[in-house]
């Protein structure tokens, strides 16, 4: 079984602070890592790998530096991997980075695809099913958990009031969720050899098949017209009183804001 | 791309077991403020099999037009029939703007529609404006964690296509005098296109809270300290006839179920009166919950940024704070 896994590097989003000051994001000293919800993805590759034998390659598209997140990948027991980097990608939205992928994955083979369910420096859950999509290939999102059976994947679909137990065969596309699974660590000799042995592959537009208008930012439908931080609302009374008059504080707020009578 | 071919405002109106969901109702009213605003009419587009709601009601919210698609491939979501239906309704009509509710569903089938007709789709939009010299749809949505905001337009591809989360939209007041049609379009479906298996279908009926419905919330944070501790914020939200809510560490610690979390992984909410009980305040959580009319935080660190977004700020513990609160409050009438 040959399974690509769709990965991205974002900045740690959960690292991120604003200058109390100006309002402007503080990106200096973020992380970077390997966005939660693919991580699963890679782990419930790799777990499938472990109980029925599989080829996992894992994806990325983005600037030189994902090759780290791609070493990571390789180290935690992928056996390929591949960085999809160019100028002429530069700046896509999702339709034209899913455009992007899928011509990558057409030059593989596979019997699954994983991505992660989204990004959490984007949060559009977009790029999954549109690769899907291009592929002309059936998808399910939001996969809490999954198991092969056959030529197939069952997998448990989550929904707000619920969830179905889907069957799927394969080739398919499944999109995980960062709750399914706790990733394993990576090995020492894991580490050693994913920047000894293995190599990283890098793709360029060279070596994808699709026309250049489809891609980077001359390809994306979306544009971003503007961007801004929040205005900061004016800060409302702080006191630092003891609990009784705390008490008797907030009492008196709920009551003039007709809350409570 | 010719867009004069394009016209009016298309909401995807979602249903579960027959009945359509709240964010729907409220996209149809959104919908009917930027139909307003283009001159245009409002289509509600229904995908399901024997409905169990009276569809006049999304009229009365503002639709002109009812496009109910009654097949029994569409009564349980499923992504390539429900794909297949809205393209078909969508080519026939061509819309200028698209309208889906950012739940489970529309997020999987949005991005594969727009991926089958070309065009861009703009992820949980918080604001839906009319730009009034190009009339494109102006939607703004967070990004980076909800740390900065960003418009997104789609200037040469129609239709225009975005995705708003439950609660962010305000539903209208129903005007049973407004009057339009209903028409039944029919789909055919071929086996090919049921090409995943539903082996199961489970109902999580467990307290299933809505905590974006709720007046007032009481939402507690990492400072509560241990899940004892949630049934004192249980006590007060039952006193003030509210719901408990909680930031995304004390779901994460299995404190509390994570249908009810706030912020930019859980739910967006803004109900009359918010009480932050030991929540730091994250951006991320922020984003969840900032436009709550009416927000209380207590938190012993007076740092916390949740201050900044707080209407009242009480520096101090939340156990000490809470039952003196509780020795004031009257109790509250069982209705």
């Amino acid at each position: 079984m040959n399974i690509i896994v769709c990965i991205k590097q974002v900045p740690d989003t959960t690292e991120v602070r604003l200058d109390p000051k100006t309002g402007t994001l503080i990106r200096d000293g973020v992380p970077s890592i390997i966005n939660p919800d693919d991580k699963a993805g890679l782990e419930a590759a790799l777990a499938l790998k472990d109980e029925h034998g599989a080829h996992v390659t894992v994806l990325t598209m983005g600037p030189p530096q994902a090759d780290k997140a791609l070493r990571e990948s390789l180290a935690m027991g992928a056996d390929r991997a591949i960085l999809l980097t160019d100028r002429k990608f530069a700046g896509a939205d999702t339709w034209a980075t899913s455009m992007t992928l899928a011509a990558a994955i057409r030059n593989m083979e596979y019997d699954l695809i994983i991505a992660g369910r989204q990004a959490i420096d984007g949060d559009t859950a977009q790029v999954g099913p549109q690769i899907a999509e291009k592929l002309d290939i059936p998808q399910v999102s939001y996969v809490e958990d999954i198991k092969k059976d056959g030529n197939s994947v069952v997998v448990k679909r989550v929904f707000e009031d619920g969830y179905h137990m889907i069957k799927a065969q394969m080739p398919c596309l499944i999109t995980t969720l960062s709750e399914m699974n706790t990733a394993r660590y990576m090995s020492v000799q894991g580490i050693f050899d994913a920047y000894r042995e293995k190599e990283v592959e890098t793709w360029t537009y060279d070596n994808i098949e699709v026309k250049e208008e489809y891609l980077g930012l001359k390809g994306s439908p979306t544009r971003v017209k503007k961007s801004f931080t929040k205005s900061v609302k004016a800060p409302g009374k702080k006191y630092d009183v003891d609990p009784q008059q705390a008490a008797k504080i907030i009492l008196e707020n709920l009551k003039e804001k007709y809350i409570i009578d | 791309m010719n867009h004069m071919d394009y016209k009016d405002v298309m909401v995807f109106c979602e249903q579960r077991d027959g009945r359509v969901e709240k964010v729907s109702k409220e996209l149809i009213s959104k919908g009917r403020q930027l139909a307003n605003e283009l001159e245009c009419c409002v289509r509600a587009l229904v995908l399901g099999h024997e409905m169990k709601d009276d569809l006049n009601e999304l009229i009365h919210l503002g639709a002109d037009e009812v496009i109910l698609v009654d097949e029994k491939e569409l009564a349980v979501y499923m992504t390539e029939p429900y794909t297949k239906a809205m393209v078909q309704v969508v080519l026939d009509k061509k819309p200028d703007v698209i309208l889906v509710g950012a739940s489970t569903i529309g997020r999987d089938l949005a991005p594969r529609v727009s991926a089958r007709i070309n065009t861009g789709l703009t992820a949980d939009c918080t604001k839906l404006e009319v730009d009034e010299e190009t009339k494109n749809l102006l939607m703004t949505r967070p990004a980076f964690g909800g740390n900065i905001m960003a418009t997104i337009i789609c200037p040469d591809h129609r239709p225009q296509m975005s995705t708003v989360r439950p609660g962010v939209m305000t539903l209208a007041e129903a005007d049973t005098a407004r009057i339009g049609v209903i028409s039944k379009v029919p789909v055919a479906f071929e086996t090919a296109d049921m090409n995943v298996e539903i082996l199961e279908v489970v109902k999580e009926t467990k307290t299933k809270v809505n905590i974006e419905d709720a007046n007032i919330l009481v939402s507690g944070g990492r400072g509560v300290g241990k899940p004892e501790n949630m049934t004192s914020l249980e006590n007060l939200a039952t006193r003030l006839g509210g719901t408990v809510s909680a930031s995304r560490a004390v779901v994460d610690a299995g404190w509390i179920d994570r249908n009810n979390q706030v912020g930019q992984t859980g739910k967006t909410v803004r109900p009359d009166l918010y009480f932050a009980c030991g929540i730091s305040g994250a951006i991320q959580h922020l984003a969840g919950m900032e436009e709550s009319e009416f927000i209380v935080a207590i938190n012993k660190d007076e740092t916390a940024p949740i201050f900044d977004a707080a209407d009242l700020g009480i520096v101090g513990d939340v156990h000490k704070v809470i039952p003196e609160l509780m020795k004031l409050l009257p109790v509250h009438e069982e209705k």
